[in-house]
Protein backbone atom coordinates (compact mmCIF):
# COMPACT_ATOMS: atom_id res chain seq x y z
CA UNK A 1 0.00 0.00 0.00
CA UNK A 2 2.89 2.34 0.72
CA UNK A 3 3.83 1.90 -2.92
CA UNK A 4 0.86 4.09 -3.80
CA UNK A 5 2.63 7.03 -2.23
CA UNK A 6 5.70 6.65 -4.38
CA UNK A 7 6.18 9.45 -6.93
CA UNK A 8 5.19 7.67 -10.15
CA UNK A 9 1.92 6.15 -8.96
CA UNK A 10 0.69 9.17 -7.05
CA UNK A 11 0.96 11.49 -10.04
CA UNK A 12 -1.14 9.22 -12.21
CA UNK A 13 -4.01 8.35 -9.87
CA UNK A 14 -4.36 11.82 -8.51
CA UNK A 15 -6.40 13.44 -11.27
CA UNK A 16 -9.45 11.19 -11.28
CA UNK A 17 -9.14 10.51 -7.57
CA UNK A 18 -9.26 14.21 -6.69
CA UNK A 19 -12.25 14.89 -8.92
CA UNK A 20 -14.08 11.90 -7.48
CA UNK A 21 -13.32 13.04 -3.96
CA UNK A 22 -14.56 16.56 -4.72
CA UNK A 23 -17.90 15.25 -5.89
CA UNK A 24 -18.14 12.96 -2.84
CA UNK A 25 -17.32 15.86 -0.54
CA UNK A 26 -19.94 18.13 -2.08
CA UNK A 27 -22.64 15.51 -1.54
CA UNK A 28 -21.63 14.78 2.04
CA UNK A 29 -21.31 18.45 3.00
CA UNK A 30 -24.60 19.45 1.39
CA UNK A 31 -26.38 16.62 3.19
CA UNK A 32 -24.57 17.45 6.42
CA UNK A 33 -25.46 21.14 6.22
CA UNK A 34 -29.11 20.43 5.47
CA UNK A 35 -29.23 18.07 8.43
CA UNK A 36 -27.31 20.42 10.76
CA UNK A 37 -29.14 23.61 9.88
CA UNK A 38 -32.69 22.39 9.30
CA UNK A 39 -33.44 18.78 10.12
CA UNK A 40 -31.75 18.50 13.52
CA UNK A 41 -33.49 19.78 16.66
CA UNK A 42 -32.52 22.82 18.68
CA UNK A 43 -30.80 22.27 22.01
CA UNK A 44 -32.84 22.26 25.22
CA UNK A 45 -30.63 25.01 26.70
CA UNK A 46 -28.88 26.74 23.82
CA UNK A 47 -31.63 26.74 21.23
CA UNK A 48 -30.46 27.28 17.67
CA UNK A 49 -27.05 28.66 18.62
CA UNK A 50 -25.95 25.05 19.17
CA UNK A 51 -25.76 24.63 15.38
CA UNK A 52 -22.29 26.20 15.28
CA UNK A 53 -21.22 22.96 16.98
CA UNK A 54 -21.62 21.13 13.67
CA UNK A 55 -18.68 23.10 12.25
CA UNK A 56 -16.74 23.78 15.45
CA UNK A 57 -16.41 20.20 16.76
CA UNK A 58 -15.35 18.48 13.50
CA UNK A 59 -12.81 21.27 12.84
CA UNK A 60 -11.31 20.74 16.29
CA UNK A 61 -11.09 16.96 15.79
CA UNK A 62 -9.40 17.42 12.42
CA UNK A 63 -7.00 20.09 13.71
CA UNK A 64 -5.79 17.75 16.46
CA UNK A 65 -5.82 14.64 14.29
CA UNK A 66 -3.73 16.21 11.55
CA UNK A 67 -1.14 17.47 14.02
CA UNK A 68 -0.95 13.97 15.51
CA UNK A 69 -0.13 12.73 12.00
CA UNK A 70 2.45 15.48 11.50
CA UNK A 71 4.05 14.70 14.87
CA UNK A 72 4.15 10.97 14.20
CA UNK A 73 5.54 11.59 10.73
CA UNK A 74 8.20 13.87 12.22
CA UNK A 75 9.27 11.13 14.63
CA UNK A 76 9.50 8.57 11.81
CA UNK A 77 11.34 11.16 9.75
CA UNK A 78 14.01 11.85 12.35
CA UNK A 79 14.50 8.20 13.25
CA UNK A 80 14.21 6.38 9.92
CA UNK A 81 14.80 9.22 7.46
CA UNK A 82 12.11 8.12 4.98
CA UNK A 83 12.46 10.36 1.97
CA UNK A 84 8.79 11.13 1.27
CA UNK A 85 7.83 11.65 4.94
CA UNK A 86 8.65 15.38 5.05
CA UNK A 87 6.65 15.84 1.85
CA UNK A 88 3.63 14.21 3.49
CA UNK A 89 3.83 16.21 6.70
CA UNK A 90 4.55 19.41 4.79
CA UNK A 91 1.37 18.84 2.77
CA UNK A 92 -0.74 18.18 5.85
CA UNK A 93 0.25 21.33 7.72
CA UNK A 94 -1.66 24.03 5.79
CA UNK A 95 -5.08 22.36 5.97
CA UNK A 96 -4.46 21.54 9.64
CA UNK A 97 -3.70 25.20 10.35
CA UNK A 98 -6.88 26.29 8.58
CA UNK A 99 -9.04 23.94 10.63
CA UNK A 100 -7.38 25.10 13.86
CA UNK A 101 -8.24 28.66 12.89
CA UNK A 102 -11.81 27.66 12.01
CA UNK A 103 -12.12 25.91 15.36
CA UNK A 104 -10.98 29.00 17.25
CA UNK A 105 -13.15 31.44 15.27
CA UNK A 106 -16.32 29.31 15.36
CA UNK A 107 -15.69 28.61 19.03
CA UNK A 108 -15.50 32.32 19.67
CA UNK A 109 -18.73 32.94 17.74
CA UNK A 110 -20.37 30.21 19.82
CA UNK A 111 -18.99 31.54 23.10
CA UNK A 112 -20.46 35.01 22.84
CA UNK A 113 -24.16 34.03 22.86
CA UNK A 114 -23.72 31.11 25.27
CA UNK A 115 -20.99 32.03 27.77
CA UNK A 116 -21.34 35.77 27.29
CA UNK A 117 -17.76 36.34 26.18
CA UNK A 118 -15.73 35.99 22.92
CA UNK A 119 -12.55 34.62 24.50
CA UNK A 120 -11.14 33.50 27.83
CA UNK A 121 -7.66 32.35 28.73
CA UNK A 122 -8.76 29.01 30.11
CA UNK A 123 -6.71 25.86 29.55
CA UNK A 124 -8.68 24.55 26.56
CA UNK A 125 -8.76 27.78 24.56
CA UNK A 126 -5.18 28.72 25.40
CA UNK A 127 -3.81 25.31 24.43
CA UNK A 128 -5.71 25.48 21.10
CA UNK A 129 -4.10 28.85 20.43
CA UNK A 130 -0.72 27.27 21.21
CA UNK A 131 -1.56 24.55 18.67
CA UNK A 132 -2.16 27.29 16.10
CA UNK A 133 1.27 28.74 16.88
CA UNK A 134 2.87 25.32 16.42
CA UNK A 135 1.12 24.89 13.07
CA UNK A 136 2.18 28.36 11.90
CA UNK A 137 5.79 27.78 12.99
CA UNK A 138 5.75 24.51 11.08
CA UNK A 139 4.43 26.07 7.88
CA UNK A 140 6.69 29.13 8.09
CA UNK A 141 9.77 26.97 8.71
CA UNK A 142 9.27 25.26 5.38
CA UNK A 143 8.48 28.56 3.70
CA UNK A 144 11.46 30.58 4.87
CA UNK A 145 14.29 28.09 5.29
CA UNK A 146 15.62 27.41 1.84
CA UNK A 147 17.81 24.41 2.62
CA UNK A 148 15.61 21.30 2.50
CA UNK A 149 17.48 19.26 5.10
CA UNK A 150 17.67 22.15 7.57
CA UNK A 151 13.97 22.94 7.17
CA UNK A 152 13.22 19.25 7.56
CA UNK A 153 15.12 18.96 10.85
CA UNK A 154 13.70 22.14 12.39
CA UNK A 155 10.12 21.42 11.33
CA UNK A 156 10.38 17.84 12.62
CA UNK A 157 11.43 19.14 16.03
CA UNK A 158 8.50 21.55 16.01
CA UNK A 159 6.19 18.65 15.13
CA UNK A 160 7.54 16.42 17.89
CA UNK A 161 7.49 19.06 20.65
CA UNK A 162 4.00 20.04 19.52
CA UNK A 163 2.83 16.48 20.16
CA UNK A 164 3.09 17.16 23.89
CA UNK A 165 0.44 19.86 23.49
CA UNK A 166 -2.11 17.39 22.13
CA UNK A 167 -2.93 15.48 25.35
CA UNK A 168 -2.89 18.85 27.15
CA UNK A 169 -5.59 20.10 24.77
CA UNK A 170 -7.63 16.93 25.03
CA UNK A 171 -7.54 16.58 28.82
CA UNK A 172 -7.44 20.29 29.68
CA UNK A 173 -11.15 20.20 30.48
CA UNK A 174 -10.64 17.27 32.87
CA UNK A 175 -7.36 18.28 34.55
CA UNK A 176 -8.30 21.88 35.36
CA UNK A 177 -11.37 24.00 35.96
CA UNK A 178 -12.18 25.52 32.58
CA UNK A 179 -15.02 27.56 31.16
CA UNK A 180 -15.10 25.19 28.18
CA UNK A 181 -17.31 22.22 28.95
CA UNK A 182 -15.99 18.63 29.27
CA UNK A 183 -15.90 16.33 26.22
CA UNK A 184 -19.23 15.03 24.99
CA UNK A 185 -17.67 12.35 22.79
CA UNK A 186 -15.04 10.17 24.41
CA UNK A 187 -13.46 6.81 23.69
CA UNK A 188 -14.40 5.39 27.08
CA UNK A 189 -18.00 6.40 27.76
CA UNK A 190 -21.28 6.84 25.92
CA UNK A 191 -21.73 10.16 24.10
CA UNK A 192 -23.67 12.82 25.97
CA UNK A 193 -25.05 14.13 22.69
CA UNK A 194 -28.49 12.92 21.67
CA UNK A 195 -28.39 10.82 18.51
CA UNK A 196 -30.43 13.34 16.52
CA UNK A 197 -27.53 15.74 17.00
CA UNK A 198 -24.68 13.24 16.91
CA UNK A 199 -25.55 11.99 13.42
CA UNK A 200 -25.27 15.37 11.62
CA UNK A 201 -22.07 16.02 13.58
CA UNK A 202 -20.52 12.80 12.26
CA UNK A 203 -21.70 13.57 8.71
CA UNK A 204 -20.06 16.99 8.83
CA UNK A 205 -16.91 15.35 10.24
CA UNK A 206 -16.83 12.89 7.34
CA UNK A 207 -17.28 15.68 4.79
CA UNK A 208 -14.56 17.81 6.34
CA UNK A 209 -12.18 14.83 6.43
CA UNK A 210 -12.74 14.28 2.70
CA UNK A 211 -12.07 17.98 2.15
CA UNK A 212 -8.80 17.72 4.11
CA UNK A 213 -7.81 14.71 2.03
CA UNK A 214 -8.45 16.64 -1.20
CA UNK A 215 -6.35 19.62 -0.11
CA UNK A 216 -3.62 17.28 1.15
CA UNK A 217 -3.46 15.35 -2.12
CA UNK A 218 -3.30 18.54 -4.19
CA UNK A 219 -0.43 19.92 -2.14
CA UNK A 220 1.33 16.54 -1.99
CA UNK A 221 1.26 16.32 -5.77
CA UNK A 222 2.91 19.75 -6.02
CA UNK A 223 5.54 18.83 -3.43
CA UNK A 224 6.38 15.62 -5.28
CA UNK A 225 6.87 17.51 -8.55
CA UNK A 226 9.12 20.07 -6.82
CA UNK A 227 11.07 17.27 -5.15
CA UNK A 228 11.63 15.43 -8.42
CA UNK A 229 12.67 18.63 -10.20
CA UNK A 230 15.22 19.41 -7.51
CA UNK A 231 16.57 15.89 -7.63
CA UNK A 232 17.04 16.15 -11.40
CA UNK A 233 18.69 19.53 -11.08
CA UNK A 234 21.27 18.13 -8.68
CA UNK A 235 22.09 15.30 -11.10
CA UNK B 1 16.36 -1.58 9.73
CA UNK B 2 17.17 -1.17 13.42
CA UNK B 3 20.89 -0.61 12.95
CA UNK B 4 23.12 1.19 15.40
CA UNK B 5 22.51 4.66 13.93
CA UNK B 6 18.76 4.28 14.02
CA UNK B 7 18.91 2.93 17.56
CA UNK B 8 20.99 5.88 18.77
CA UNK B 9 18.58 8.31 17.10
CA UNK B 10 15.65 6.64 18.85
CA UNK B 11 17.49 6.89 22.15
CA UNK B 12 18.33 10.59 21.84
CA UNK B 13 14.87 11.47 20.59
CA UNK B 14 13.16 9.64 23.45
CA UNK B 15 15.52 11.24 25.95
CA UNK B 16 14.87 14.80 24.77
CA UNK B 17 11.16 14.14 24.44
CA UNK B 18 11.08 12.85 28.02
CA UNK B 19 12.93 15.92 29.27
CA UNK B 20 10.52 18.21 27.38
CA UNK B 21 7.53 16.44 28.92
CA UNK B 22 9.05 16.84 32.40
CA UNK B 23 9.69 20.54 31.86
CA UNK B 24 6.15 21.15 30.64
CA UNK B 25 4.67 19.05 33.45
CA UNK B 26 6.50 20.96 36.18
CA UNK B 27 5.79 24.32 34.55
CA UNK B 28 2.07 23.62 34.43
CA UNK B 29 2.08 22.25 37.97
CA UNK B 30 3.77 25.32 39.41
CA UNK B 31 1.47 27.63 37.47
CA UNK B 32 -1.52 25.71 38.83
CA UNK B 33 -3.40 28.69 40.20
CA UNK B 34 -3.06 30.57 36.93
CA UNK B 35 -3.99 27.65 34.68
CA UNK B 36 -7.31 26.97 36.38
CA UNK B 37 -9.93 29.34 35.11
CA UNK B 38 -11.91 29.45 38.35
CA UNK B 39 -12.05 28.01 41.85
CA UNK B 40 -14.97 26.05 43.20
CA UNK B 41 -16.49 27.12 46.54
CA UNK B 42 -14.87 24.08 48.19
CA UNK B 43 -11.45 25.05 46.81
CA UNK B 44 -11.91 28.57 48.19
CA UNK B 45 -13.01 27.09 51.53
CA UNK B 46 -9.88 24.93 51.71
CA UNK B 47 -7.43 27.52 50.48
CA UNK B 48 -4.94 28.57 53.14
CA UNK B 49 -3.75 31.81 51.56
CA UNK B 50 -6.25 34.09 49.89
CA UNK B 51 -5.76 37.78 49.31
CA UNK B 52 -9.13 39.36 49.71
CA UNK B 53 -8.57 42.16 47.28
CA UNK B 54 -7.23 40.27 44.30
CA UNK B 55 -9.29 39.57 41.18
CA UNK B 56 -10.44 35.98 41.36
CA UNK B 57 -12.98 33.73 39.67
CA UNK B 58 -15.44 31.38 41.29
CA UNK B 59 -17.43 28.75 39.41
CA UNK B 60 -20.17 26.30 40.23
CA UNK B 61 -23.92 25.96 39.98
CA UNK B 62 -26.45 28.66 40.77
CA UNK B 63 -28.26 27.31 43.80
CA UNK B 64 -31.93 26.65 43.11
CA UNK B 65 -34.16 29.37 44.54
CA UNK B 66 -31.25 31.61 45.49
CA UNK B 67 -31.61 34.30 42.81
CA UNK B 68 -32.77 37.55 44.39
CA UNK B 69 -33.13 40.77 42.35
CA UNK B 70 -33.16 44.11 44.17
CA UNK B 71 -33.34 46.89 41.62
CA UNK B 72 -29.95 47.02 39.90
CA UNK B 73 -28.34 44.37 42.04
CA UNK B 74 -28.74 40.64 41.80
CA UNK B 75 -27.81 38.29 44.65
CA UNK B 76 -27.45 34.57 44.30
CA UNK B 77 -25.48 31.65 45.71
CA UNK B 78 -22.83 29.62 43.90
CA UNK B 79 -22.69 26.05 45.12
CA UNK B 80 -20.67 22.95 44.28
CA UNK B 81 -23.05 20.84 46.33
CA UNK B 82 -20.55 20.80 49.21
CA UNK B 83 -19.84 24.47 49.92
CA UNK B 84 -21.48 27.77 49.01
CA UNK B 85 -20.52 31.36 48.40
CA UNK B 86 -22.95 34.25 48.20
CA UNK B 87 -22.46 36.54 45.21
CA UNK B 88 -23.76 39.98 44.47
CA UNK B 89 -23.55 41.63 41.06
CA UNK B 90 -24.97 44.52 39.12
CA UNK B 91 -24.78 44.54 35.34
CA UNK B 92 -25.69 42.49 32.30
CA UNK B 93 -26.33 38.80 32.62
CA UNK B 94 -25.68 36.27 29.85
CA UNK B 95 -28.73 34.59 28.31
CA UNK B 96 -27.93 31.17 29.69
CA UNK B 97 -27.67 32.35 33.30
CA UNK B 98 -30.35 30.58 35.35
CA UNK B 99 -30.95 28.59 38.51
CA UNK B 100 -29.50 25.10 38.61
CA UNK B 101 -27.12 25.89 35.75
CA UNK B 102 -23.39 26.54 35.69
CA UNK B 103 -21.90 29.99 36.26
CA UNK B 104 -18.46 31.60 36.55
CA UNK B 105 -18.23 34.87 38.46
CA UNK B 106 -15.22 37.18 38.29
CA UNK B 107 -14.57 39.75 41.00
CA UNK B 108 -13.26 40.11 44.54
CA UNK B 109 -13.82 38.12 47.70
CA UNK B 110 -15.06 40.06 50.69
CA UNK B 111 -14.51 37.06 52.93
CA UNK B 112 -14.72 33.33 52.37
CA UNK B 113 -18.51 33.48 52.28
CA UNK B 114 -19.25 36.60 50.30
CA UNK B 115 -18.14 37.61 46.80
CA UNK B 116 -18.67 40.79 44.82
CA UNK B 117 -18.67 40.06 41.12
CA UNK B 118 -18.00 42.48 38.28
CA UNK B 119 -18.51 39.93 35.50
CA UNK B 120 -20.79 36.91 35.18
CA UNK B 121 -20.34 34.15 32.60
CA UNK B 122 -22.69 31.26 31.99
CA UNK B 123 -21.14 27.80 31.87
CA UNK B 124 -22.98 24.99 30.15
CA UNK B 125 -22.33 21.28 30.51
CA UNK B 126 -21.53 18.65 27.91
CA UNK B 127 -25.09 17.39 27.45
CA UNK B 128 -26.88 18.16 24.23
CA UNK B 129 -30.45 17.10 23.57
CA UNK B 130 -33.70 18.34 22.04
CA UNK B 131 -36.17 20.08 24.38
CA UNK B 132 -38.67 17.16 24.15
CA UNK B 133 -36.07 14.69 25.39
CA UNK B 134 -35.12 16.88 28.33
CA UNK B 135 -38.79 17.19 29.33
CA UNK B 136 -39.11 13.39 29.29
CA UNK B 137 -35.97 13.10 31.44
CA UNK B 138 -37.28 15.68 33.91
CA UNK B 139 -40.57 13.81 34.26
CA UNK B 140 -38.85 10.51 34.92
CA UNK B 141 -36.72 12.16 37.64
Amino acid sequence: MLKNFFPNKILSINHQLINGLIILMIFIILFGLAYSLFLSPEDYIQGDSVRIMYVHVPSSFIALGIFALIGTGSILNLIFKIKIMPLITKSLAPIGSIFTLISIVTGSLWGKPTWGIWWVWDARLTSMLILLFFYLSYVLTWKFIKNFEKANKISSIIGIVGLINLPVIKYSVDWWNTLHQPSSITLTSAPTIHHTMLVPLLIMLAGMIVYSLIVFLMKYKTELIKFKLNKNKKK
Amino acid sequence: MLNKRVKSRIFFLSFFFFIAVLIIFFTLKSLQDNVVYFFSPTEIHNKSEISFNKKIRIGGLVKMGSINKEGNMINFIITDLKNEIAVSYSGLLPNLFSEGKGVVAEGKLNDKKYFIANKILAKHDENYMPPEVSKVLEKSN
